[in-house]
Order: C-alpha cells, then structure tokens, then sequence
C-alpha cells in the first residue's frame, strides 16, 4: 500500500552504542537456535530485563522512515516497564508527530517483533505516550485489542508493510 | 466476596490437541452427549480450520473425527450448531460464514453466507432453528431465513452499533437478538410484529450501568430470564431480563433488561462468560484462569447476590477465548 508521507521532516537522533549481544539468530549456523534461545532468555532474565528488551524493540523501523524507532526517539530505554509479578510488560511509544496515522503500524510492528522474540504467555500491553497522539485512546484500544491486532495481521498488504519493517537489514 | 466451597475444584481431564494456532470458539452438538449418543464439540481457530472431536466410546476419551479445511481463507472466529444438531455454522475473518452438514462421519459445506464487508466475529441460531445471525467489524449485525434445501436468505441487515461488533446471541425463548461491540455497549434487537422489520428496541450502555469498554460475550441462563455480560473492563455484568414484557409482543417495553451486579475480580479482559443449566457462570479472561459464580443462597431484598465458587488458575498457558459448559 502506498502512503505519501505524512512526516517528511523527522527529527533524527544519533544512534546509542549497543552493548554486543551474542543473539543473533540468523548469523549462526552451528548451534542449536533453541539453545540460543534458551541461553539468551536466562541472561535477560538475570540482568536487567528492561534492557534486555530494548535489544530487540529499538532497531524496528519508523514505516516511512529508514531510521530505527530508537533513531526517531519513537521509543528509548524509559519505553519499557516490567511487572514480573502479574508478568506484563508495558510499552509507550511516542509516535514522529501527534497526527501520525502509522501509529497503528508502530504498534503492530512492536507486536509481532516481541512475538517473535519471547514467549507468548507474556502479556504485552502497547500504549502510546500521554498526550503524544490526537487520537490517543482510539489507538491504544485498537492496539490492545487482541482479535483486531489478529485481523489486523492476516491483512496482506498491512502484514507486508510490517515485515518490510521488521525484516530489512540495512541502516 | 468469599469461596462458597471450598471443595469444589476444576479438574482437567483432556487436553485436546491439534489445532496450530490459538482455538477461538466452541461449541458443543446439541443432540449429543446424552442417551447413548457420544458427546460432540466443533472447535475453531486460526489456523483457519474447525475440528470436530467425539468422545469415543461414550465415556471415553475424546478424539478428533474430522476437520473442516480448505474452505475458509483466514481465521475461523465462531462455530455454532443448529439446535438439530444437523448444521455447523462458521463464521470467519474472510467475511463469510459457512453453512456445513455432515453425513456419516464426513463434512460438507453446503452454503456460504456472503455480504459482510470484512470479518465476521460471530454466529448465532435462534432456539427453532429457523433464524441464523451474524456480526462483524463493518458494524453491522445480519438476520438470515433458514430456507428449505440448506438455502439462506438475508432477512435484514441491522445498523446501529457504533463499531465492530464482536458476538450475537438469540435469546433462548423469544426471537430477539443481542448483540455486543467494541462500542461498549449491548444492543437488544425485535421483530415489529406486524411489519417483519427488525429494529433495536434497547440499547445497555454505560448510562443504564452498562459496560465502560469493549463488550466481547454475552449469555442466557436456560430461562433467559438472566444474561452475563463479559467485557474488557474487567468485569462480568449479571443482568435481569423481563420475560413477560419481552414476550408481550406489539410495542417492545423499552427495558427487558436491568443490571443486577458485576465482579471486579478480573486482572486481564473477560473474553468469554456462559452460565450452566443449573445456573451456575463460567467465565474465562486475560489472566489465564477460568472462574465459576454461583447465585447466593441467601436471598436479599434488593435481589440476588453471587459467590465465586471456584477459581482455577493457569487453566490454560494463555488467554481463555471460550468457555462452554456441556448442557447434556
């Protein structure tokens, strides 16, 4: 589907230094990926969990932009909260500006990739940020709908423009 | 609120499996699980099949006899049965719904439902079987005529939902509809006796006590004189239904139905709620666990109170979508 764009003047930020992760799934051919799995899951579990979600969310792309979300100050480290205890996890983005109708493409990006990263008995919660969207309380509960965000995804061209988000490599 | 009793426990005896995307709807074969006849339950998931299992011998096991495959494109969201038993309908997020019947032990779509403009969220028989309707995200809710030679007939196509709507419910004695959506509230739809047009006769939003998110199922007891109501603001509403006027026919009174009480015990969306023959309510939500309510024997004054009778926790790894109690 072909959008004109809506933001063409984003504000772009320089990129944070990342910690290596040794979890590159698609690099190694040698182990086992669910050894790798289960390797990487206990480190998040024993360090700090928070950022070891943010390895995964922060290089997903802006749709419109090739810039990652962390790029764009869509999402930074305060982005993520962990209740451990009920085991959800929040996450408030801040989409480019308060009129962005991609934000619901932002939200299911980040869906899909926490999908595929961690468990699925995790409980995810998307939001955006307070105040940050004309249509805030439409776009959260869209968001977190959950036969919506399944629909939304057996879409074609939206599943399309997800994993263009997702899945091309270079920045 | 208390545990009435606490050695009433739910007790797992089968995990069926087979299904190789999350199962969203239930439903069991009317005709079946009594006098003889195994017990049967269609399943439906998105993995865009339906499964039928029979328990097999009658006290046995339940197995998998069949799947219904090849037909629906995308997520197979609803199955019900007609009250015969002879008819399965499904409802889908390719926008249609599929009309299947089985002869011996094999299934075969023997019409497609079409004209929802996107997914459809839900079916429903009436109590006769004479009437099917369906729901979805174009907002609209559909009355189909039973015709003879497995033929469907749109008798009416229901506006007034403000969003998608997410299931339909024919009550269980009286042909009229109720539907619930992403619009927060519930909808009560009649016949105008002499005219053959539907139209919606009551509206149960937040101003009448009524739900403050999406309204995701709704639910009769057998005499229909109570209907919950399970919905994303965590809670389950029990609401009273006033059979006399329902059934007065001519001008609809324009309250069948009042809120008696609702549950706060709820930490995640309460996708699904059912209530037993005995009256007892199932319910199933976000938090993994499946609850049963039980009306208080104590009788009040101002009207009936509930107890929670039974929690089980993790019932299942994820979500409840469905909960359905075997009536046989």
């Amino acid at each position: 589907m072909t959008l004109g764009l809506i933001n063409a003047n984003p504000v772009v930020h320089a990129k944070k230094e990342r910690i290596a992760r040794t979890d590159d799934l698609h690099c190694d051919d040698n182990v086992d990926p669910l050894d790798i799995y289960d390797i990487l899951f206990a480190i998040v579990v024993a360090f700090d969990l928070e950022v070891g979600w943010i390895h995964f969310v922060r290089d997903i792309r802006d749709p419109e932009h090739p810039y990652s979300l962390e790029q764009l100050s869509v999402l930074s480290e305060e982005s993520i909260t962990v209740d451990e205890k009920l085991g959800r996890i929040l996450i408030t983005f801040t989409p480019t500006i308060q009129h962005c109708s991609m934000a619901t493409v932002i939200g299911l990006c980040l869906r899909v990739k926490l999908k595929d990263c961690f468990p699925p008995h995790f409980k995810v919660d998307i939001k955006v940020a307070p105040g940050s969207h004309a249509d805030e309380e439409s776009v959260n509960k869209q968001l977190n709908d959950k036969e919506r965000v399944a629909a939304a995804l057996e879409n074609p061209n939206l599943r399309q423009l997800v994993d263009e988000c997702l899945y091309s490599n270079e920045l | 609120m208390n545990f009435v009793d606490d050695s009433v426990e739910l007790r797992e005896v089968q995990k069926l499996e087979g299904h190789t995307d999350r199962v969203w709807g239930l439903a069991w074969n009317p005709a079946t699980g009594s006098a003889g006849i195994p017990a049967v339950l269609a399943s439906c998931s998105g993995d865009k099949t339906v499964r039928i299992w029979q328990q097999n011998p009658s006290n046995g096991p339940f197995q998998c006899t069949a799947v219904l495959e090849e037909t629906h494109t995308r997520t197979v969201r609803s199955c019900a049965w007609s009250p015969s038993g002879k008819l399965l309908a499904t409802a889908s997020f390719d926008a249609t719904t599929a009309i299947w019947e089985h002869s011996g032990g094999d299934f075969e779509c023997v019409s497609t439902l079409e004209g929802h403009e996107n997914e459809v969220k839900s079916v429903s028989w009436n109590a006769s079987g004479s009437l099917l309707a369906t729901c979805g995200r174009d907002k609209s809710v559909w009355i189909w005529e039973v015709l003879p030679g497995n033929e469907f007939e749109c008798v009416s196509v229901l506006q007034g939902h403000a969003q998608d709507v997410k299931m339909v419910q024919w009550h269980p004695t009286v042909d009229v509809l109720f539907s619930c959506s992403y619009d927060n509230t519930v909808k009560v739809w009649a016949e105008d006796g002499d005219s053959d047009d539907w139209h919606c006769v009551q509206t149960l939003g937040e101003s009448n006590n009524g739900h403050s998110s999406t309204v995701w199922a709704l639910s009769f007891n057998a005499t229909g004189d109570k209907m919950v109501t399970s919905s994303d603001d965590l809670t389950i509403k029990i609401w009273g239904a006033d059979i006399i006027r329902m059934q007065s026919g001519g001008i609809f009174a324009p309250l069948p139905a009042i809120m008696i009480e609702q549950f706060f015990q709820y930490i995640g969306q309460v996708f699904t709620s059912e209530y037993d023959r005995e009256g007892v309510i199932a319910s199933g939500a976000a938090d993994d666990a499946v609850r049963l309510f039980v009306e208080s024997e104590e009788s009040k004054i101002d009207g009936p109170t509930y107890n929670l009778l039974t929690r089980k926790e993790k019932a299942h790894d994820m979500d409840i979508n469905s909960v359905q109690w075997n009536s046989a």
